[in-house]
């Protein structure tokens, strides 16, 4: 029997701004958690986390986080990465004050 | 105080435009972040949550208003306009863009301030007494020693790939303002026989595995001060745990081989370097002092403060808790508060920096200084200029009167910016403050330290505060521990863990239970938080955070 597999978006932080990114299935990577590729098997995340090794350029800090699949696509499943999708709690600094920009 | 000569300069310049070539190299794609972190973490670059943050070093805290001025500049121009002073005298940047990064440390560069060993398994920042060179209780001001001892430290060719990072603290004074017992290497300058020298501790630390600091040696002379304290360094670079990264500061060596073995391992080693040192350690040192020279000090009439005081209640609560007494007649130390509450506790504006640099320039005789408790101090005030300083201050909403008191919290960054977090800091600083602020009870209260960490490495040094929380993930969601009992003064120790950590929405309200609880306890109004609890034991207080089980057992 396979293992449980708790379903995966691969995310990181872009390499000159720092702000967070989420891999969507068309290889760009997003700054919406939402049109991220929603990865249900291990061995598709492992794939994908071989693709990031060529992504040096444009992102640093790859990994996969635990996803969820919600109304308007992947959500976080754990605080910190929630925490990720907005910026910080003390001021309106982040991707909660800023427009998202999509597939850069 | 210290001006940099053409070789620390030189040097400067020539590692920001070494960093320059690395980002470079990293954009360009020709360096993989394997190879480009630990370049970048030399440099005080971190990658956090949401961006870069670049850490700067205070060194021993000291700055002028040139150098806040810059700061200032720094947050506009780079950043979101503020920026966050750390228990480790260092300023933090949270939004920088990895692009902008070398030209933010050429400018820094300009004002004689760099990032150097402010990250890495180096000697970081070497922090002091943020009132050295005016506490009345001082016996010679500690920083000129900081000084030789960031000059000798700073690219030392053995201590570069130490077996973890090594922080040194520094007091000229009996209070230890510095937590020397809590650092790598703490050292207290002591008197014998009117002779100036230093008490040596070494081991101690916070972290996963606190330990309070052990004394090497009770009486250390001046001269012998370079040798000795690189022959510890030099032993537990030898002797430390490579094999484990939580077991490899030297308060493990200390503690795994005993203070006995380790001290004849040093004093060995000392004998084998001292030789060395030819005595250019101590010349460098005479020029260094030089250039820390006490301003001078103006004498004027005091009998306008006094009457101020008497005729402006919140002036008068201002100087009762944010002044320290100098040792010029006539001055005093002023601790400008960035604690206001409900505010992120050692966050400055650009517009506030530069607020602090100008009364330092104007009142001030152009001298900062930051605090490891997140605070600005400026250490050489006349009275008779406090009234108008008080005034500005009020207008740039920095004359928050609460200066060692419920409110002046240390909370480290947590889970709003730090990746090792496991859970946020911030927040309930912020509620905790709000709510003493709205009970009106801190000046009753009296003297008390909260501390916060987001996670067990203790960046807020919640394991030395009377009452420290540190903030755990349980099970995916927040938790906070309370510890109760710690101290981070000459008489240092770490808290005791009270019981059950609380939720996000349960922490405030047990602190507010705990200090109402101990307001009922207190002999008289004059007995601390801490003196009840070393009185009462830790009894009273578990039963006051946990009714629920008090009630059960009964
Ligand atoms: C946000 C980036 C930060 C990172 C990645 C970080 C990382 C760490 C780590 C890993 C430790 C544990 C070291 C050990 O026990 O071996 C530590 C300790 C410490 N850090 Fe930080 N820290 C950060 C921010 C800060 C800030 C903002 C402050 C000051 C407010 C600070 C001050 C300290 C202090 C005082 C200690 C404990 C003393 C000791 O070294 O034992 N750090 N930090
Ligand atoms: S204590 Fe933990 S959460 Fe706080 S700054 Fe240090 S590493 Fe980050």
């Amino acid at each position: 029997m396979a293992r449980s597999f708790t379903p995966k978006v691969v995310t990181a932080n872009r390499l000159i701004q720092g702000d967070t990114v989420w891999l969507t299935a068309n290889g760009y990577w997003s700054s919406d958690i939402c049109e991220a590729e929603f990865i249900t098997d291990a061995g598709t995340a492992e794939l994908r986390m071989i693709d990031t090794e060529t992504q040096a350029h444009l992102v640093a800090g790859a990994y996969l986080a635990d996803a969820v699949m919600g109304e308007k696509g992947p959500k976080p499943i754990h605080f910190r990465e929630d925490f990720r999708t907005r910026g910080p709690s003390n001021y309106a600094h982040g991707k909660q004050a800023e427009k998202v920009e999509k597939n850069v | 105080m210290y001006k940099y000569n053409n070789f620390d300069e030189d040097f400067v310049k020539e590692r920001v435009s070494q960093f320059r070539e690395q980002v470079s190299r990293r954009i360009d794609g020709s360096l993989t972040e394997d190879e480009f972190k630990p370049l970048r973490l030399m440099n005080g670059l971190y990658l956090q949550l949401h961006a870069y943050m670049l850490r700067v070093a205070v060194p021993y805290g000291t700055l002028n208003s040139a150098q806040m001025d810059k700061l200032a500049h720094l947050a506009d121009t780079y950043d979101k306009g503020y920026g966050h002073f750390t228990t480790r005298q260092n300023i933090q940047y949270n939004w920088p863009k990895l692009s902008d990064v070398p030209d933010m440390l050429s400018e820094l560069a300009d004002v004689g301030m760099h990032a150097i060993q402010t990250s890495g398994n180096t000697i970081r920042n070497v922090t002091a007494d943020h009132f050295a060179g005016a506490a009345a209780d001082e016996i010679a001001d500690p920083r000129p020693v900081a000084e030789l001892m960031r000059q000798w430290s700073t690219d030392h060719p053995e201590f570069q790939f130490m077996p973890r990072k090594f922080k040194i603290a520094i007091t000229g004074s009996p209070n230890d303002r510095a937590v020397t017992k809590a650092h790598d290497i703490g050292l207290r300058m002591v008197l014998l026989n009117g002779i100036s020298g230093y008490e040596v501790i070494v081991g101690g630390g916070l972290g996963r595995t606190p330990m309070i600091g052990k004394v090497i040696t009770d009486f250390l002379p001046q001269a012998d001060l370079l040798p000795y304290v690189e022959a510890i360094i030099s032993v537990w670079n030898r002797l430390g745990r490579r094999d484990n990264k939580y077991k490899s500061r030297i308060k493990i060596t200390v503690h795994e081989h005993g203070i006995d073995k380790f001290r004849r391992l040093v004093d060995a080693r000392f004998i084998e370097i001292r030789p060395f040192f030819s005595g250019i350690d101590q010349e460098i040192l005479a020029k260094i002092e030089k250039q820390f020279a006490a301003p001078e000090f103006k004498i004027a009439d005091t009998k306008g403060y006094e009457a101020v005081r008497l005729i402006n209640p919140a002036f008068r609560s201002w100087t009762d808790t944010n002044l320290k007494q100098h040792r010029a007649d006539g001055y005093v130390i002023v601790s400008i508060s960035i604690k206001k509450h409900g505010a992120t506790p050692g966050d400055a504006t650009s517009d506030q920096m530069r607020v602090m640099a100008d009364l330092a320039r104007t009142y001030g005789h152009d001298e900062l200084r930051i605090s490891h408790e997140q605070n600005v101090i400026l250490p050489h005030v006349h009275k008779s200029d406090l009234s108008k300083l008080y005034t500005v201050l009020r207008t740039a909403g920095l004359a928050t009167a609460n200066i060692g008191l419920a409110s002046d919290i240390i909370a480290c960054p947590g889970m709003d910016y730090c990746a090792l977090a496991t859970a946020r800091s911030i927040p309930v600083a912020q509620e905790i403050a709000v709510r003493f602020d709205e009970l009106k009870i801190e000046h009753d209260i009296g003297a008390l330290k909260i501390k916060i960490s987001g996670c067990i490495n203790a960046c807020g040094h919640h394991h030395v505060g009377h009452i420290g929380i540190l903030g755990l993930d349980r099970a995916g969601v927040e938790n906070y521990q309370i510890t109760l009992g710690g101290d981070h003064t000459e008489t240092a120790a770490i808290g005791e863990r009270a019981g059950p950590g609380f939720s996000a929405d349960e922490i405030v309200p047990a602190i507010e239970r705990l200090v109402l609880g101990y307001m009922d306890l207190r002999s008289s109004p004059d007995e601390t938080f801490l003196n009840a609890y070393h009185r009462l034991g830790v009894a009273p207080f578990k039963a006051i955070l946990y009714p629920q089980e008090k009630a059960n057992a009964a």
